[in-house]
């Protein structure tokens, strides 16, 4: 990705992409919210910020304005790529969304917790007793895409392929349009060749369970079947590997809160939402279909919008002491996994991982920091999250 | 004369709202469960018993859809 050029005023020049943003939002919403809380930019050829909790819910439950059909913002705009349900409107959203709900309800994801638990025990055995690993790359990076690999019945000898296209897409991409719809066709290649092995040899795997799913009664075509997988893929990976590594930073910075956790384990659903408040790692966008207004600022058709449900879990007008980690927050409504008709499929995957993982190395690495002279490095783009985090213990 | 009752609460969920997210299932599981797309269902005619009032509050107020009512009869 190339250096993005300075920014000249957040209200009216935004820029996700850049590293100020990157590094330390956080400074950047507080002062939005003050003086400008939709902000706008002409790059990406047009796009607007809101930062208000309130106005982020509105824009999330009005699809007829803001259509999901472009999720990411680049640069410029790319032709139209399909991964049903997330790049779907009503009506044609729902019953896409209903064939992968029932496959990822806590259920259906409780069976997997033992699998969840070795992956993550035997990545803490590799490391525990060196005194030093990175939290991002050795531990949280290498569970989800296990996890993901086993749940798609996928060899994770791939996983360096994964992280490749997920890089190439997200990162890289975002100003190299040649580039994505490279990935886009080699991920379709790849799963085309997996979803016709399934079909020969039908497992309990997700692909194979998509393949005896029906809408209005006829199977999948290969494109929704493509299209679904690769949003799993996409979805399920760099989303929870940034969560988590936010959590590990978190605990490793915050020596009162990793304590209090290890002391009273009880507290970890409440901590694991908190967190996810807190360090929420995903915005996503909607493009502008129709004129319309939401908290008295008018938004343009044709250009694109960031819902930042990062920037919306730290309103203070929605949660007090916004800023503040509280473990035990009672009253939580954090929009981490979006609001309406797009919540996350996977948030209840995620949760599980997310808690297996932090109570395994917990139990094993109860006391740890930063490095000394550490350098956290973040990932640019619809994603954020520590990608380099050098921990001691 | 009639003798005055405490009113008795109930939850209820509103299903166009819900989405799914679950919340109300790990805060209050006596209260609330979910079907096979993960949508939350109250569990029972959604009486809470007094003893269960304060999880009952807590699920409402971490429903990020807002989907929770109470109603009292
Ligand atoms: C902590 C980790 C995760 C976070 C923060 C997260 C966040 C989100 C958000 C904010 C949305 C809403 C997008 C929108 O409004 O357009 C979403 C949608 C989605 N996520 Fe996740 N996600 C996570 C993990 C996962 C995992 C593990 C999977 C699956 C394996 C997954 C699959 C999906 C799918 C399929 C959708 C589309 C739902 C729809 O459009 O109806 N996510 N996610
Ligand atoms: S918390 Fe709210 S949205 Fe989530 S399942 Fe319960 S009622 Fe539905």
């Amino acid at each position: 990705m190339k250096a993005r050029p300075p920014v000249t005023d957040w209200a009216t020049d935004f820029d996700h992409m850049h590293q100020d943003w990157t590094q330390d939002p956080y400074p950047i919403w507080q002062d939005l919210r003050q003086r400008c809380p939709v902000a706008h930019t002409d790059r990406f050829e047009g796009a607007y910020l809101p930062v208000r909790y309130a106005d982020i819910r509105e824009i999330a439950y009005d699809p007829a304005h803001f259509s999901s059909r472009r999720i990411v913002i680049r640069d410029e705009r790319l032709p139209l790529v399909s991964f049903p349900p997330i790049t779907s409107d009503p009506p044609d959203h729902r019953a896409q969304r209903a064939v992968l709900l029932p496959l990822f309800t806590p259920a259906a994801m409780a069976p997997h917790e033992a699998a969840i638990r070795r992956i993550c025990r035997g990545l803490v055995d590799r490391f525990a007793d060196k005194g030093t690993c990175d939290g991002a790359a050795d531990y949280a990076q290498e569970i989800t895409v296990a996890v993901t690999a086993m749940l798609l019945g996928i060899s994770s000898d791939d996983g360096d392929l994964f992280r490749r296209w997920l890089n190439d897409l997200l990162v890289v991409g975002t100003d190299d349009p040649a580039l994505v719809m490279r990935t886009h066709g080699e991920m379709a290649g790849f799963f085309m060749k997996e979803i016709a092995l399934r079909r020969a040899n039908p497992g309990q795997d997700i692909i194979s369970r998509l393949l005896e799913a029906r809408i209005d009664e006829a199977p999948l075509d290969d494109a929704q079947l493509v299209g679904m997988v690769r949003l799993l893929l996409i979805a399920g990976i760099d989303t929870t590997w940034s969560a988590l590594g936010s959590c590990l930073l978190h605990l490793a910075t915050h020596a009162d809160d990793r304590r209090r956790l290890v002391a009273d384990p009880s507290l970890m659903p409440t901590a694991i939402e908190e967190l996810l408040r807190a360090y929420s790692p995903v915005s996503i966008a909607r493009e502008i279909v129709a004129d319309t207004e939401v908290g008295g600022c008018p938004f343009k058709a044709g250009q694109m919008v960031l819902l930042s449900f990062a920037a919306a879990n730290r309103d203070p007008e929605a949660f007090p002491d916004a800023d503040k980690v509280v473990l035990d927050r009672a009253e939580n409504r954090h929009a981490a996994f979006g609001l309406g008709i797009h919540r996350c499929i996977g948030s209840h995957l995620a949760r599980l991982e997310m808690t297996i993982a932090l109570e395994e190395w917990l139990a094993r690495i109860p006391e740890f920091s930063l490095a000394p002279d550490a350098i956290v490095t973040w990932s640019a783009g619809a994603v954020r999250g520590p990608r380099q985090l050098p921990l001691v213990f | 004369m009639t003798t005055e009752t405490a009113p008795v609460l109930r939850v209820e969920i509103d299903a166009a709202r819900c989405q799914g997210h679950g919340r109300c299932v790990v805060l209050a599981p006596e209260l609330f469960t979910l079907d096979t797309l993960g949508d939350a269902l109250v569990v029972g005619d959604g009486t809470v018993p007094p003893d269960l009032q304060a999880k009952a509050t807590l699920a409402k107020a971490n429903c990020p859809e807002y989907a929770i009512r109470f109603a009292r009869d």
